[in-house]
């Protein structure tokens, strides 16, 4: 029995002595991207991983979007959340408003000893992560702004000149007309309406979205959306869908599937639609910038879409050295540079957008780089920051519901975007108050 | 005389209802006072704090049209799938019922369906209907009816309808056919020689006859219409459009586990409750009155 006790204790010594030495701290992320974005996103890890043996990084993805952030959350109340957390745009001001959940970037970065220049990131990007004071609190991962596909082929079926001037809505409603005489039958469509016909197109036209800086400015913002030029807009938008020229074909991205089977003549959808669209189509197509209204004071600059990653709070000091120092080497310029031109995300760092121009990417893969022109095109204003809202995936959801009322006809477009800025509002003030 | 058994002391029964209690302790009745407790809290989703707001929450939700109309929508809904599974499974039951060969593979195809999770039936039938590669949205297409249940909301009520009814048109069936069978021959035989038409027959001898089973599949029916077609919900329409396939417990998941608005979610759990306490006591007092065992 003694001599039991010994080995026993033997082992466990051992067991202890042989983890301490050999093992590396872990290191957790939860993201969002399965597909081809899932395999890119374990090449980076697998670098990161072979580059150093002091962390390892475990990647896992916990579903979409909003699933990813809804698990970390979950996770975050039973004290069992990882380190790295993905959050897409929209749940940004939510994560800011949780203060105590995360540790802010430029502190994670400072805490560690790690080089870290917030400067070096494009500022319509990193602008969206940063308080008001400058400080920045997640790091950009993916973003990517809406540009307008063309199928060149359906153009031609049309009768019109595939390389035609499609910069405003009024040249695009010109071309649709003509693509229905000629029995199109899908004409144009969109992926994430609100994201490209209401918020994108609010800053893209230099009209505010919402009040207080679109929301940088305090919880006390109040929805804005429902200005003449917007309804003039969704108005258009309901109009096209009662003439047929317009087919909605869901929230996401649904209408990808049908630019890709080559049905759809003209679609709004992220840049990062690339990857797919070049993988799929069977047919000649192109990028061109997100059309606009004359006589606004558009164009101004279009925001973005996408994911940052966020360094969750409750983690040893060991581990944060080590998110630390992942997260400052996903910001490198070589990382950065192949992921904007695999994917059709924008370069999130100056370096890699030079990088990618130097390598001659852009004149290979013509389109690629207007992206990045039409976000970066004009310095910034109050209305084409971004957006900070509270509860934003709930009333993106009001939005959609709205909007969905004009295109079945409804509703007009003055009566939906009232009520959606009115049921927004509510949203906003029990964000505000639960969050005071 | 009513007959009773009676224990000596109070140590047996108490230790043999122990486990009974245990398990409504834990699974009901701490959870459903979590629920009362947290709906007057307006909490953060991290849950790093949260503040006393008393009613506020069932305030703010009995102002919410969207919740109100939700009522509606689940009432449509719950009669939709009820009305049309009972029917159309009391309908192959009988026809079923008749046939003197093979009756048994009917059976056993027909209660196939039974087997396939609400999220799987969902899925199955959005593949149908879907507008980009659906069969059915083809051939409507071709037939020159558009199809867009991400639009029109009646198509979209039509659809979790015909996938939450689809499976349970098995389980009405498989207890109709049982009730069906067991009523005597020799009833509907003396019905039939004095005169009383099929029609005749199957209204007044066998409805009345399978009255008991008929309530049993209500009852069944409408909580499974409450409850259990969130599954289908959640993959064929996520609610919409326009909120109106949202039906009541489909909104407590959306708003609790999508918005993260967690005392908004338990109000409306607490609603629920209430709801359902005063559904149970309906149909035992009033419907089943009528029943004749």
């Amino acid at each position: 029995m003694k001599n039991m006790r010994k080995i026993l204790a033997a082992l466990l010594i051992t067991l202890f002595v042989s983890s301490s030495a050999y093992a590396k701290v872990e290191i957790q992320w939860w993201h969002a991207f399965g597909g081809r974005l899932g395999e890119l996103l374990n090449e980076q890890v697998e670098k990161f991983n072979a580059s150093q043996n002091k962390y390892t990084v475990v990647h896992t993805r916990k579903g979409n979007y909003s699933e990813t952030l809804n698990a970390g959350i979950a996770a975050f109340r039973a004290g069992q959340h990882p380190n790295i957390l993905m959050v897409f745009e929209v749940g940004t001001a939510s994560l800011m408003a949780a203060k105590g959940a995360y540790v802010p970037m430029y502190q994670l970065m400072k805490d560690a000893g790690q080089k870290f220049n917030p400067k070096g990131f494009v500022s319509a990007v990193s602008g969206y992560y940063t308080t008001t004071d400058g400080k920045m609190l997640s790091m950009p991962y993916n973003s990517s702004t809406p540009v307008l596909w063309v199928n060149k082929d359906l153009m031609k079926k049309a009768g019109l000149d595939p390389e035609m001037d499609l910069s405003t809505w009024k040249r695009v409603g010109n071309a649709l007309d003509a693509a229905k005489a000629k029995g199109i039958g899908m004409p144009f469509c969109t992926c994430w309406h609100s994201w490209v016909h209401l918020e994108n197109f609010s800053a893209y036209h230099n009209i505010p979205f919402a009040t207080k800086a679109n929301g940088f400015g305090g919880l006390d913002t109040e929805l804005t959306f429902n200005s003449p030029v917007h309804i003039k807009h969704i108005q258009t938008l309901g109009k096209w869908a009662q003439e047929g020229k317009f087919t909605y074909m869901g929230r996401r991205n649904e209408a990808g599937k049908n630019f890709r089977a080559g049905e759809c003549m003209l679609m709004t959808e992220s840049s990062a639609g690339y990857a797919g669209i070049k993988k799929a189509a069977k047919f000649e197509f192109g990028i061109r910038h997100l059309p606009y209204y004359g006589g606004t004071k558009a164009p101004q600059n279009t925001i973005i879409g996408g994911s940052s990653l966020w360094a969750l709070s409750g983690k040893s000091a060991e581990e944060n050295k080590g998110t630390a120092a992942f997260l400052a080497f996903l910001s490198g310029t070589d990382i950065q540079a192949k992921w904007h031109q695999d994917t059709g995300y924008l370069g999130v760092t100056t370096a890699a957008a030079k990088k990618t121009k130097s390598s001659g990417f852009y004149k290979k893969n013509p389109g690629t780089d207007l992206a990045g022109v039409q976000m970066m095109r004009n310095k910034v204003t109050q209305n084409s920051k971004g957006l900070r809202l509270g509860s934003f995936d709930q009333i993106r959801g009001i939005i959609d519901e709205e909007m969905e009322g004009v295109y079945s006809g409804k509703k007009t477009a003055q009566v939906a975007l009232d009520s959606a800025v009115r049921r927004g509002n509510v949203l906003l003030r029990r964000f505000e108050r639960a969050n005071k | 005389m009513e007959k009773r058994v009676v224990f000596k002391g109070w140590k047996l029964p108490i230790l043999l209802v122990t486990p009974q209690l245990i398990i409504s302790a834990v699974f009901f009745f701490y959870p459903s006072g979590q629920a009362i407790w947290n709906s007057l809290f307006l909490p953060d989703p991290f849950g790093l704090k949260t503040q006393f707001v008393g009613l506020d929450n069932f305030k703010f939700l009995l102002t919410d049209p969207y919740y109100l109309a939700s009522f509606k929508t689940t009432i449509t809904f719950s009669i939709l799938v009820t009305v049309s599974s009972m029917l159309i499974g009391l309908y192959l039951a009988a026809l079923a019922d008749r046939l003197i060969k093979g009756s048994g593979v009917y059976q056993t195809l027909l209660i196939w369906p039974y087997a396939i999770a609400p999220a799987i039936a969902g899925v199955l039938w959005l593949f149908l209907f879907n507008g980009n590669i659906g069969l059915v949205s083809w051939y409507l297409q071709g037939l020159g009816y558009e199809w867009n249940h991400n639009l029109k909301s009646d198509q979209a009520m039509f659809l979790v309808v015909l996938a939450s009814a689809w499976g349970r048109i098995s389980y009405n069936f498989l207890f109709f056919f049982a009730g069906l069978q067991a009523i005597p021959k020799s009833v509907i035989e003396a019905a039939a020689i004095d005169g009383a038409s099929f029609w005749k027959r199957f209204a007044t001898v066998v409805l009345p006859l399978l009255s008991p089973i008929t309530f049993f599949l209500l009852v069944v029916n409408i909580v499974y219409a409450f409850f259990d077609t969130f599954g289908v919900i959640h993959t064929i329409t996520s609610g919409g459009p326009e909120q109106s396939t949202t039906i009541l417990v489909y909104k407590v998941f959306s708003d609790g586990f999508v918005s993260q608005d967690l005392g908004s979610s338990a109000a409306q759990s607490v609603i629920l409750l209430i709801l359902v306490g005063i559904l149970t006591v309906v149909q035992f007092k009033y419907i089943e009155r009528k029943v004749h065992y």
